[in-house]
C-alpha cells in the first residue's frame, strides 16, 4: 500500500516530505521511545507516535522509515520540521488517537509484522 | 570480492584527479643570489624546510634547512644558495594523475615534491601528503574540518597503495541539549555516505553512534565519539567523563534504565540504548569507573557478517 492512500483514507496532514508520498509502506510501528522504534522497525514502516521533538527525524532517517504519523493532532516542533524537510522525512498529522489510527491502519491492509 | 567500497572509490580519485588538483600554488621561493646566511631567517618566517630556487620562474634547486646545516659545518664563506642548493631534484608534473604522487612518497620518501608545470617548464607549486589527503577528501565530498578529522597520513597513503585505508572522524558530542541530539552521528552517516560504504553497515553505525551519542548527552554531559575506518571494520570509541556505570551486566539488560522521568517523557530511557548498540555490532567492550567516567568500544565490520543480528 502506497503512503498517499493512506493519507487519503486517514485524512492526514502533510506536513513535510510530499515527494515520498507515493513510496511503498511495507509494515507499521506505534511506539513514543526511540530506541523500541530502532529496534523493532524495518524500512519502508510507517511510525505512529505522539513525540514530536527533532529525534524522531533523526530515528526516521536512519531506519530507513516511509513516515511518521502524528496523533492527537499533535504538531512538530519547528525544528522537527525544518530537519523533517532537510531530510526528506513525511510528516503526517491526524486528529485521531493512537488506538483510532493504528485501527484505521490495519483495516486497510497495513501490518505491524514485517512478513506478514 | 570483499574489497571495499570506498576504497575503489578512493582508487579511481587517485587516478582521475590531477596533481595540479592537489598542489599548493603559493609557495615562497628564493633567487639564485639569495646568501646562505640568510636561508635560516627566510625559512623560519614561514615555517617551512625547504624553498624552490627560482630564476624567471624555472627551478633551478631547493635549498633546505639540511643544506643551510651542511653550509654551518663547512665553515665556509658566506655564498649563494645555488652554491650549496640541491639540484638533482625529483619534480612531478601539474597534468600527472595524483597516483603518481603518491608513488613518489612512497619511493622516496620525501616529504614533498615540486610540481613543474609542463607547457612552460616553471614552477607550478609544490605538494605534501597532506595536500593529496586534502584534495581526496574535498573529492569524495567529506565535509572537512581541521577539528573534526584526523588522520595518519603514512597509513593513508601506504594503506591506498595496499588497499587499506585509515581514516579517523572525531565528533565532540555537548551535553545540553537532549532534543538536539543526534547531531554527531547525522554528520559520521553522511560521512560514510560519501566514502561509498554499504548502507547496511551505514545504518548499523548510524544507530550505533546514535544510541552511544544519546547516551553521552542524557547521562554523562557530553564527550567525544571518534569512529575509525580501516580496511576491515569501522571501531566507535565513545568517551565521557561521566558518572560511569555501576553495573554493566545489568545496563545491558533490555529494558534497564536510570533515566529519570523527563527524559523518559521525550522518549528516551526505553533500556535499549546499550543493547541495540550490541545488536549492531560484532562486539561491544564498556569499561567505567564510577565517578571517573565511561569509555566504549563498538567494532562493526564493514563486510556483511551472519554473526551480527538485526537490524
Amino acid at each position: 500500500m502506497k503512503l498517499n492512500a493512506l493519507v487519503d483514507a486517514l485524512n492526514l496532514e502533510t506536513v513535510s516530505g510530499e515527494s515520498r508520498l507515493n513510496e511503498e509502506v511495507s509494515a507499521g510501528y506505534v511506539s513514543d521511545l526511540m530506541s523500541d522504534v530502532i529496534a523493532h522497525t524495518s524500512e519502508g514502516n510507517i511510525w505512529v507516535t505522539l513525540q514530536v521533538h527533532v529525534n524522531i527525524v533523526a530515528v526516521a532517517s536512519m531506519k530507513g522509515l516511509a513516515g511518521i504519523i502524528l496523533i492527537n493532532g499533535r504538531k512538530p516542533e519547528d525544528k522537527t520540521l525544518e530537519k523533517a524537510k532537510s531530510e526528506n522525512i513525511p510528516i503526517l498529522l491526524s486528529g485521531l488517537p493512537a488506538f483510532e489510527v493504528v485501527g484505521r491502519l490495519y483495516r486497510l491492509g497495513v501490518s505491524g509484522m514485517q512478513d506478514a | 570480492m570483499k574489497r571495499l567500497i570506498y576504497t575503489h572509490k578512493v582508487q579511481e580519485l587517485v587516478y582521475e584527479l590531477k596533481i595540479r588538483d592537489a598542489a599548493v600554488t603559493d609557495v615562497l621561493t628564493v633567487p639564485p643570489e639569495t646568501k646562505m646566511s640568510e636561508v635560516r631567517q627566510i625559512l623560519r618566517t614561514r615555517k617551512i624546510t625547504a624553498a624552490p630556487v627560482l630564476r624567471e620562474g624555472l627551478l633551478l634547486g631547493i635549498v633546505s634547512v639540511e643544506d643551510y646545516i651542511n653550509w654551518l659545518t663547512l665553515e665556509g664563506e658566506d655564498c649563494p644558495v645555488s652554491a650549496c642548493m640541491s639540484k638533482d631534484l625529483i619534480v612531478l608534473h601539474d597534468d600527472e594523475p595524483m597516483i603518481h604522487a603518491m608513488k613518489y612518497f612512497e619511493k622516496y620518501r620525501y616529504y614533498e615534491f615540486p610540481v613543474i608545470e609542463r607547457e612552460s617548464g616553471k614552477l607550478f607549486g609544490i605538494i605534501t601528503k597532506f595536500d593529496v589527503i586534502v584534495a581526496l577528501l574535498k573529492a569524495l565530498g567529506i565535509d572537512y574540518d581541521r577539528k573534526e578529522i584526523s588522520y595518519k597520513p603514512t597509513h593513508f597513503f601506504n594503506d591506498v597503495s595496499a588497499d587499506r585505508t585509515k581514516l579517523v572522524f572525531t565528533y565532540k558530542v555537548s551535553g545540553n541539549d537532549i532534543k538536539a541530539g543526534g547531531e554527531a552521528s547525522s554528520r559520521l552517516k553522511k560521512n560514510l555516505g560519501s566514502l561509498g560504504i554499504h548502507p547496511v553497515i551505514i545504518r548499523r553505525v548510524a544507530i550505533a553512534s546514535y544510541e552511544a551519542e544519546m547516551n553521552l548527552i542524557i547521562y554523562a554531559g557530553g564527550g567525544t565519539i571518534k569512529a575509525t575506518l580501516d580496511g576491515k571494520n569501522i571501531l566507535l570509541e565513545v568517551t565521557d567523563n561521566g558518572p560511569g556505570i555501576p553495573d554493566i551486566e545489568q545496563a545491558l539488560k533490555p529494558g534497564y534504565s536510570t533515566a529519570s522521568n523527563w527524559v523518559r517523557e521525550l522518549g528516551f530511557g526505553a533500556g535499549m540504548g546499550l543493547p541495540n548498540i550490541q545488536n549492531c555490532a560484532e562486539r561491544l567492550d564498556i569499561q567505567s569507573s564510577i565517578g571517573k567516567g565511561t569509555s566504549i568500544r563498538i567494532t562493526i565490520p564493514l563486510e556483511e557478517l551472519k554473526e551480527v543480528r538485526k537490524p
